[in-house]
């Protein structure tokens, strides 16, 4: 399988990978890990006259903490996230979630950035970044704007993204201390997508839960954010009862496609299993329970 | 169609070459410069078999254009052995029967040399871990784990006893 005849760019600096987004639009594409787009171009699925390296631009790497924010480089890989000392600390659940990205040689290629601009359900840093509210850096020729993952997501491979734009950063409110998260994730082997997924944060003050938030991966035609979910464990213990009606909400909200990954009842039911490990995992993580 | 210049240590040795930027580094590594040694698996990236060490990184080189290779240090199954003096890696495969059909062989023969640098002294579990995106289809893991581990043992010996 070889991919369709395109020009090769490689820019150094994010200046350079504007410039040739705004000169090519549509017929521009860029390549970040590849390891989705590269098998897409390789069943011609996706056939860009113009790629766009953005490897070689440093500045786009790195994860840094910013005080009240957390700010990840677009070009920062999953292994970086998986073994940042940075993230294990005050964001743990992007380390989680990455252990649970496809495999080591995959996560030495893909970033985050891909990962969060790409649009299939599939990938599972879309729900992660809508339960942390987190927001993405777009930049243009035009300038440079800031939107919330939660408003990022459109449908199938449809996202806020322009086609002169690139994602340059995911910035993170740092939670706070004591917050307890988990990404729980059920697929059929190594490296596959989730049948389905769950993001969970939550605070705990005196023993009552202060503040949730619950998404969910590949159980749509974008990540999910049902806020149903969340509210049935807010001002509650997070006794059983409350663990099921958050878990009966997300799987109210979930609209998976039938697939070599499962029914449609199969993958409804594990979304909403996936809700309750991640609740109650990220329950005995959380300070104040 | 433009051709373009790249030019790349492979094995220790310097290579230059023209190609088109649609190139794969696996078929540039197997076609163009005849080394056969990384296999062609399933070619979307699962299986492993096409694994390459390229700048101190396991990688899928199914995955990753020949261009963006360029300026880079690229380690192939071919580069392992020392003459005719065999890797730990490749004794410890050969000892343990880490291989039955031996097709997987060179990709996991690459993944674990990578991985060994990372982790000398690994668990079976991290090991199991580490080669997570390497399949054998002859279920041969439980051997190949112990290959590894053979590998780990001599290594760690060697460099105690300098």
């Amino acid at each position: 399988m070889t991919p369709g005849v395109f020009e090769y760019h490689r820019p150094n600096t994010v200046e350079e990978a504007l410039a040739l987004l705004g000169q090519f639009g549509e017929d521009g594409k860029v390549l970040a890990g590849g390891h989705s787009l590269v098998p897409m171009m390789k069943l011609r699925l996706a056939e860009p006259a113009h790629l766009i390296d953005i490897n070689a631009i440093d500045g786009l790497r790195g994860i840094r903490d910013e005080g009240d924010v957390i700010v990840i480089g677009a070009g920062t890989t999953q292994a970086e996230v998986l073994t940042s000392d940075l993230l294990a600390k005050k964001c743990p659940i992007l380390p989680e979630a990455a252990a649970q990205i496809a495999d080591p040689q995959v996560r030495n290629c893909g970033t985050i950035g891909g990962n969060c601009a790409n649009g299939d359900p599939g990938n599972d840093d879309p729900a992660i970044m809508m339960a942390l509210d987190a927001s993405y850096t777009l930049q243009s020729q035009d300038g440079e704007r800031q939107i919330a993952a939660r408003e990022f997501y459109q449908g199938i491979y449809t996202t806020a993204l322009a086609d002169n734009e690139l994602l340059t950063e995911v910035r993170i409110p740092t939670p706070a201390e004591g917050v307890g998260m988990s990404y729980q994730k059920i697929k059929r082997k190594v490296g596959d997508y989730a049948i389905a997924a769950a993001a969970v944060t939550l605070s705990m003050s005196n023993g009552q839960c202060t503040d949730a938030a619950i998404a969910l991966t590949n159980v749509g035609d974008t990540a999910l954010l049902p806020l149903a979910a969340a509210d049935a464990i807010k001002g509650t213990s997070v006794d059983a009862s409350a663990v099921d009606a958050a878990a009966e909400a997300a799987m109210a909200a979930s609209e998976p496609v039938e697939d070599l990954r499962g029914t449609r009842e199969y993958r409804t039911a594990m979304a909403g299993q996936m809700t309750r490990q991640a609740i109650v995992e990220a329950l005995s993580r959380a300070a104040g329970s | 169609m433009s051709s373009q210049k790249i030019s790349l240590t492979i094995n220790g040795e310097s290579v230059e070459a023209e190609v088109e930027p649609r190139t794969l580094l696996i078929h540039f590594l197997r076609e163009e410069l005849n080394l056969t040694g990384s296999h062609i698996g399933c070619e979307t990236s699962h299986c492993g078999a096409c694994t390459v060490d390229l700048n101190g990184k396991s990688v899928k080189s199914c995955t990753v254009f020949a261009v963006q290779a360029n300026g880079g240090e690229l380690v192939t199954i071919e580069g392992l052995a020392n003459g005719t003096e065999m890797h730990p890696l490749q004794e410890g495969f050969y000892e343990a029967h880490g291989l039955q059909c031996g097709y997987c062989t060179p990709g996991m023969l690459i993944r674990a040399y990578r991985l060994l640098q990372e982790n000398p002294d690994p668990s079976d579990d991290e090991i199991r871990v580490g080669i997570s995106g390497n399949l054998c289809r002859c279920t041969g893991y439980q051997n190949i784990v112990e290959a590894i581990r053979y590998a780990a043992d001599k290594i760690n010996q060697a460099e105690g006893a300098d």
